[in-house]
């Protein structure tokens, strides 16, 4: 069964565009991208967009359907009615490159600022020992595909370009989760890290990040809130202020 | 082009998965200056989709593992066809490549002592595969991406520039590799995002560019995989040995099209999944050959009795290896049995209650909800074979990954002679450590080897690498002199390529067909040529697939001859008119080049390099003589006799 549908596209650069017309075939079972392939094959050979799994692991093929920050290859064409004009535009809170190509560099700047994983001193490769238990904290977060919705929803970023300096976004909040909770790394100052450098301050937990997921990591109460904790207990608990002044105690 | 863009490194990588970036992080740890080139975001490679996990013979669950044993399990999944100094080199280092990613910062799931937990996987005798749930490759992926910014951090506080040493070139893709006299000189590019050409000068290139699979209609591959290092190689001068043998993995989905390619586990059947024709007969039992009717059910009534008592049963021959279940899967298409979409039903909803699917097949049951709506505790659906993995590749040196061509180097999937005619499962990510480390040594020693000379390009070169890139424009009808040819649409191209590789050199293989594919080849070649692009520069897939189309031709012609050649089945290659494994092809590789001087490929015939004694020992010699020929055994039982004819075995 097929069908011929509407879409709007966004075509342009960076000096400008806008939202085109177009009328493509849609298939029973397909996905958005598939449809946005087919019109690349045969009506706009040089559509721009990034895939490239086409299986919901790779986080390439980000983009905002209908408004709503989505992957277009996680995007069933069955959840629209066949009568409905579905919109394709770019991520907002990129640069855009090209039609749905936008420049996701801000992120590859902010992974390059978080200190790397302290290997644990006098521990030699292959003696490494963990509970599963504790390594599940950390594996929830290693599960993020790096399609960057997460960045691209969150308003401290979206709707205020001048924040992208002081703030790291929730995909590199639950990084330094991640670190903060992996069972070996010695590296005892991630919660400051996470308030002085990525701006955790900033985010006022609406969660809008962990709805967009498509990895379903709970970024929100399983990353964010703990860590805003350990940065609220090592700034305010007075015992640990008290011993971090005569120096016995680090974490 | 004295306005071309150029940069200069010690050691240039092509592929950002697993195998370019070990083989990266090496160089740049001995303290070379290192780019790394990749079609795609940083991160975003196809080892991201690998599943099941890493095979290094650590013994944390069974303590009788041992690197033997993997060299064993590796070999008899090759056929014995497998480079053997390559699959030694395999089995001894991959536990301690392993051992390392924790120091990068992995996270395995645990045994209950804390050690890294293994998993068993077809074709391993231990459980031996390290793995991060259903997603090891995306955890590969991130450790080395990790590694790659915390090895910048460190350029950072040394000389103030983070890339100082290592940096990585996005979404840039390599069109040819340039050479001063034989030696590489370096490779000859465009940024995917403004269409600009740009040249990195380097002494030494490691291609890991993975695979081939978008040269075939139905595939797991990303669309990366169109054999760019295979075909930079070959036009390089480089040699390409057994590129007949592509693994095809029997249950990929067919249908819905969200979905197309995409592989089903093999633990569907494990688990109770059976496979039915058109006529809702369950047709695996036509199909048990004879060497396995011992082993195989021969009622559907003792086949699933053996679910829940395996000592008293036999297993169903769902369970048949790979290569068995896709040929008997195309064989029933063929008899027109299939269903509509071209395949056959693989059903558990009827054989396991909805509640216990989702507990034992959590990421299927996710997967095929979300992506393409399919419910399996309430539905068969449609699977059939899928191009998963080639075994063929760039010919290289086992203990450096050189590559004929000085200054060429080639590691992971790109390369060939580690898995001989079949891979097995876990296999290709200890690959990418084991060789990604050794390639990035290699080229470490060959560029001290060079002292103070560096090759230059030329020229001549760099105009001619141009021209060819911005040929797809100039076809375009406003352009093109009258008289030309018609402008070709390089996606209709591209579809009408996976079309003749599927039907014509595809899982079942047969004379005719393959001569027939081909010809077809060349008047794709001649269309390929043709295939004219709309627009500009600037992030254009119409251009960059007319590009890729020349390296999907190049790599497919290699595959089609080397299949044409082979006279015999053997892993990988099935051809119903050799359908047995011959002894007499078991010590022949078959390699493909250009004719010096020509775009023709030829192919030429290569003894296998030869098993050593004491890894011949591994096995028993009644297992021997089902690979060997009646001479290699008779040196095997005279030793005396092996020192002067040795070689030959």
């Amino acid at each position: 069964m097929s069908h011929q549908s509407k879409f709007k596209v966004w075509r342009g650069d960076a000096d400008g565009g806008d939202l085109k017309d177009y009328t493509v075939e849609v298939n029973d079972g397909e996905v958005l991208l598939d449809v946005i392939h087919r019109l690349q094959a045969t009506q706009v050979p040089d559509l721009a967009v990034r895939w490239n799994c086409k299986a919901g692991k790779c986080g390439s093929c980000s983009a905002e359907v209908n408004g709503k920050p989505s992957l277009l290859c996680m995007t069933r064409m069955n959840t629209f009615v066949p009568e409905e004009t579905v919109t394709v535009t770019p991520m907002r809170t990129f640069p855009v490159i090209r039609d749905l190509v936008t420049d996701v560099s801000f992120n590859y700047e902010k992974a390059r600022q978080i200190p790397a994983f302290a290997p644990p001193k006098g521990v030699a490769a292959g003696d490494y020992r963990m509970a599963q238990l504790d390594v599940e904290r950390s594996q929830e977060f290693r599960k993020c595909i790096e399609c960057f919705l997460c960045q691209d929803v969150c308003h401290v970023v979206r709707d205020h370009d001048d924040n992208k300096k002081a703030f790291a976004g929730p995909r590199f909040l639950i990084r330094a989760a991640e670190l903060s909770m992996h069972p070996l790394d010695s590296n005892p100052d991630r919660a400051e890290f996470a308030r002085d450098t990525q701006g955790i301050g900033l985010c006022n937990i609406t969660k809008c990040c962990t709805e967009v997921c498509p990895e379903h990591i709970k970024i929100t109460d399983n990353a964010i809130i703990p860590m805003k904790e350990r940065v609220v207990d090592k700034k305010y608990d007075p015992l640990v202020w008290l011993g971090s002044k005569i120096g016995i105690r680090h974490d | 082009m004295s306005t071309l863009e150029k940069h200069s490194y010690d050691v240039i990588v092509i592929g950002a998965g697993g195998a370019g970036l070990r083989a990266a992080i090496e160089a740049r740890e001995q303290g070379l200056r290192v780019a790394i080139l990749c079609k795609s975001l940083f991160g975003k490679a196809h080892t991201v989709m690998a599943e099941g996990g890493i095979a290094a013979s650590m013994g944390n669950v069974n303590s009788k593992d041992s690197w033997q044993v993997h060299f064993a399990d590796s070999l008899r999944g090759g056929k014995f066809l497998n480079n053997p100094r390559m699959v030694e080199l395999h089995a001894k280092e991959a536990p301690d490549r392993v051992w390392e990613l924790e120091t990068y910062g992995a996270l395995f799931d645990r045994t209950p002592e804390g050690k890294i937990s293994q998993r068993n996987f077809g074709g391993h005798e231990y459980p031996r595969l390290a793995h991060v749930g259903d997603r090891t490759g995306l955890e590969l992926i991130r450790t080395f991406q990790q590694k790659v910014v915390s090895l910048q951090q460190q350029d950072l506080e040394e000389f103030g520039d983070p890339e100082a040493r290592i940096k990585v070139f996005a979404e840039l893709t390599v069109t040819e590799l340039v050479k001063d006299g034989g030696a590489i000189a370096g490779a000859f590019g465009y940024y995917r995002e403004t269409g600009a050409f740009v040249l990195f000068e380097a002494p030494a290139v490691i291609l890991a560019t993975g695979g081939i699979g978008k040269s075939f209609k139905v595939t797991s591959n990303s669309w990366e995989y169109t054999g760019d290092g295979h075909a930079l190689a070959l036009r390089a001068g480089a040699n390409l040995i057994n590129m007949e043998f592509v693994q095809f993995h029997p249950t990929g989905m067919i249908w819905p099209p969200s979905v197309k390619g995409i592989l089903v586990t093999e633990s569907v059947r494990g688990d109770g999944g059976i496979l039915t024709n058109s006529e809702g007969k369950r047709f695996m039992f036509n199909y048990v050959p004879d060497v396995f009717v011992d082993q195989y059910a021969k009622t559907e009534a003792e086949g699933d009795r053996w679910y829940d008592d395996q000592e008293n049963n036999k297993r169903p021959p769902e369970l048949l290896p790979r290569d068995e279940v896709a040929r008997a899967i195309n064989s029933e298409v063929k008899a027109g049995r299939g269903t509509p979409h071209g395949g056959v039903y693989l059903d558990v909803s009827t054989r396991l209650p909805a509640e216990v699917i989702k507990k034992k097949l959590p990421a299927m049951y996710a997967q095929f909800m979300e992506l393409a709506d399919v419910d399996i505790t309430a539905t068969p659906f449609e699977v059939g074979p899928t191009c998963h993995y080639v075994m063929g590749g760039v010919e290289v040196d086992a203990d450096t990954e050189g590559t004929a061509v000085p200054g060429l180097f080639a590691c992971g999937e790109v390369s060939g002679g580690m898995h001989g005619a079949n891979r097995l499962g876990g296999n290709s990510l200890s690959d990418l450590l084991v060789f990604g480390r050794r390639a990035g040594l290699g080229a470490v020693a060959y560029v001290a080897g060079l002292g103070e000379k560096r090759p230059a390009a030329s020229e001549a070169d760099l105009e001619s690498a141009g021209k060819a890139a911005l040929a797809p424009f100039h076809a375009d009808a406003q352009t093109r002199p009258p008289d030309s040819p018609t402008p070709e649409n390089p996606y209709t191209v591209h579809t009408e390529l996976q079309q003749v590789m599927s039907d014509l050199v595809g899982i079942i293989r047969r004379e005719g067909e393959i001569s027939e594919a081909l010809q077809k080849l060349q008047g794709l070649r001649k269309r390929a040529e043709n295939a004219a692009v709309e627009g500009h520069r600037q992030f254009n897939p119409g251009w960059h697939l007319a590009l890729d189309l020349r390296n999907m031709l190049d790599v497919s012609e290699c595959i089609a001859k080397s299949a044409l050649e082979r006279h015999e089945s053997r892993g990988g290659h099935t051809r119903e008119d050799f359908p047995i494994m011959d002894p007499n092809w078991r010590g022949v590789n078959l390699v493909c080049r250009l004719t010096p001087g020509t775009d023709t490929i030829e192919l030429t015939h290569k003894p296998v390099p030869t098993i050593r004694p004491d890894l011949l020992a591994l096995f028993d010699r009644h297992e021997l003589e089902k690979y060997l020929t009646a001479p290699e055994l008779t040196v095997l039982d005279n030793p005396q006799t092996a020192s002067t004819s040795g070689e030959k075995a």
